[in-house]
């Protein structure tokens, strides 16, 4: 009977054992973490850390809407998680576990709290633009020495995009991002949820289609920085990424990301709890450790992209906060757009229209 | 007294025949027809903005949920050519695979059968190997071998054979190669499971005959080794009309498949209720040759009596 007692009791502590050794699930974009923060998170916390990575919010929304992903801390774009607040994907953040929230930017907040109202489920991690990335030389070689490479002719232009064929051209894979582009080049509001305006930019989209070599969300940095494409339609870190990894590898390639001049999309990647993470309490120490002024600047430093934490400004490295390419100006900052989600029904028809310009069908 | 003891004798015995008879049944259940119906249902929904995205779901109560399902999903399947168009080039990609995947397979499975008696294991193992790594992966290595920059059009440019990369990559033509390299196994083994039980006296017969060696191949060896094609095509097609990750990976833009399509309905449009009324669809389609399949396998069974 001791010995049985003994038993269940070592059974019982073992059970115990496992499920103190805490754990949170992280799901974000990839290439988006300096990776020494996640070690950092572990030694300072004793929670370890699960992290993964996607490269589309559409694969992000369908595992939340489909609920029971076990993730404890997501990173979905304004406009996306507007709509899976909606859909009660995620639960209310608590203020209280979260003391590093003062650092907070409050320009950035308020932009948020469209998405967001109050920024009641979510902090920002990083917000950035949708623009060109070009590799400088090919791009002179093919098209000229003034080459506009920060309008959206370089990219929508049939004329120009026949030239760029020839040295590849990416775009990336989210109707979200290139129709609202497609709908300022044209001169009509970016924002248009009227399936009849989004249609207009079907003709421009089709005009260029044949010389994008890929749509594709990821693959980008990589072809940009080896120089196998000169022209990518991307997210600016991302862009400037590619450029650190050229300057990096010593190969000669020299890339360049800007904003069009005819105005950029600014989209915001929000971190949120979902409402049934697992550990929503390690969740909450996760997010605090990210607002901490030291560590949001070492992922803005790592990443290339600007983040909501003013805290953090002070310890961003001078080509971070010095490149207007990352913390744009006040005249570029008047010149960014911001999008709202579409409803289902319109959000078929877009789906339907990226389809054809992909397929052709 | 001899009548009951055979009755003892009788229970067990259909007890058994019975458990025989239900358990394949129970598989097909809990293993299709269940997960058939849930698919079939949410085809019948709409979309909503909730978790999950469709409606009307359990919770309503079972009164409410069938009342409100309807045939709308699949009328909306008619009126964009989008998916008949998907629909039919997934037959053609997956009916010239499975072509090309035959014409490679069955010289490999016919000279599996013809090696030495004590080759033949090893030969055997080295067509399963490539099971041992992750299909994903391995298709994923055809990128580096078909890209531009990869090891093919490398060679080639060695070779001075062409003096521009080929573009195979992101092309129909870089699918048929994923398809025909991922699916080789399954048309090789059932070949090489016929042609490995054919009598080699009946060639000999053959020839004796007056028969060429390719007369003697042409007619005694292929109709003798038909259900081993038989099974190999139909192992290759179904599979192939419905998949997803190879035309994703190796694919280009321009590369219609329904696998894709269906993709595309889940995850662009949140739109599970289109979603699954395209895999119903697709469903039916896979039936004829799957039935064709079983009709196939009877006759054999019946004539192997």
């Amino acid at each position: 009977m001791k010995n049985f007692m003994f038993g269940t009791t070592a059974v019982l502590a073992m059970i115990a054992g496992t499920a103190m050794a805490e754990e949170v699930r992280v799901y974000n974009w990839s290439d988006y973490i300096d990776e020494g923060l996640l070690t950092k998170f572990e030694e300072e916390t004793g929670i370890d850390l699960i992290y993964d990575v996607f490269d589309s919010n559409e694969v992000l929304e369908t595992k939340m809407l489909a609920g029971g992903s076990g993730y404890d801390v997501v990173v979905p774009s304004g406009t996306f998680l507007q709509r899976q607040i909606a859909a009660g994907a995620f639960q209310e953040l608590d203020k209280s576990q979260l003391p590093n929230a003062e650092n907070l930017w409050d320009v950035i907040k308020d932009r948020t709290a469209e998405y967001d109202p109050g920024n009641a489920y979510s902090i920002n991690y990083m917000w950035g633009t949708t623009g060109i990335g070009v590799n400088v030389a090919k791009v002179q070689e093919v098209l000229g020495d003034d080459a506009a490479i920060g309008s959206l002719d370089l990219i929508f232009d049939p004329a120009n995009m026949e030239k760029l064929a020839s040295c590849g051209v990416h775009f990336l894979d989210a109707p979200t991002e290139i129709i609202p582009a497609a709908l300022q080049y044209i001169g009509e509001d970016p924002d248009s949820h009227d399936p009849d305006v989004i249609a207009r930019t079907e003709p421009v989209l089709m005009a260029v289609r044949p010389y994008v070599q890929k749509f594709h969300s990821s693959e980008y940095i990589n072809a940009l920085a080896n120089g196998d494409i000169c022209v990518a339609v991307g997210w600016s870190g991302d862009i400037l990424q590619a450029r650190d990894r050229a300057a990096e590898a010593d190969n000669g390639v020299e890339i360049a990301y800007n904003a069009p001049t005819e105005g950029a999309l600014m989209w915001f990647d929000q971190m949120a709890i979902p409402a049934d993470a697992p550990n929503p309490e390690a969740a909450h120490t996760f997010l605090n450790f990210i607002m901490d002024a030291q560590n949001m600047a070492a992922a803005s430093n790592y990443v290339y992209y600007a983040n909501g934490n003013a805290a953090s400004k002070e310890f961003l490295a001078e080509d971070v906060i010095g490149d207007v390419a990352i913390y744009p100006d006040e005249a570029t900052l008047a010149n960014l757009y911001t999008v709202t989600p579409y409803p289902a029904r319109v959000q078929r028809t877009v789906t339907r229209l990226w389809t054809k310009i992909k397929s052709g069908t | 007294m001899g009548q009951l003891e055979r009755k003892r004798g009788g229970a067990p015995v259909a007890m058994r025949r019975l458990t025989l008879i239900t358990v394949p049944y129970l598989w097909l259940l809990a293993l299709f027809l269940i997960p058939f119906a849930i698919v079939f249902k949410i085809s019948l929904s709409d979309i909503a903005l909730a978790i999950p995205p469709y409606t009307p779901t359990m919770e309503d109560g079972l009164w409410a949920l069938l009342s409100q399902l309807d045939f709308e999903n699949f009328v909306f399947l008619t009126e964009d050519d989008l998916y008949w168009k998907a629909y039919l080039s997934s037959l053609q990609i997956a009916l010239i695979s499975t072509v090309l995947t035959l014409l490679v397979g069955y010289p490999m499975a016919y000279a599996m059968a013809r090696a030495p008696e004590e080759w033949r294991p090893t030969l055997m193992m080295l067509v399963i190997l490539p099971f041992w790594t992750s299909f994903l992966i391995r298709v994923y290595a055809w990128v580096g071998i078909l890209s531009s920059e990869g090891f093919l059009n490398q060679f080639l440019l060695w070779l001075g054979i062409v003096d521009t990369p080929l573009k195979i990559l992101n092309t129909n033509t870089a699918v048929y190669v994923g398809i025909v390299y991922t699916y080789l196994p399954f048309m090789i083994l059932p070949i090489y499971a016929a042609l490995d039980r054919l009598d080699g006296s009946l060639i000999e017969a053959a020839e004796d005959l007056g028969c060429s060696r390719l007369e003697a191949f042409w007619l005694v060896t292929i109709p003798l080794s038909k259900n081993g094609i038989i099974a190999g095509c139909f192992l290759v097609f179904i599979p192939a009309l419905g998949e997803f990750v190879i035309p994703s990976l190796l694919g280009g833009s321009g590369t219609l498949m329904i696998g894709k399509v269906l993709f595309e309905e889940f995850f662009a449009n949140r739109d599970w209720p289109v979603a699954s009324a395209v895999a119903v669809i697709l469903l039916l389609i896979l039936i004829v040759p799957i039935v064709l399949f079983q009709r196939n396998e009877q006759r054999q069974a019946k004539a192997e009596k």
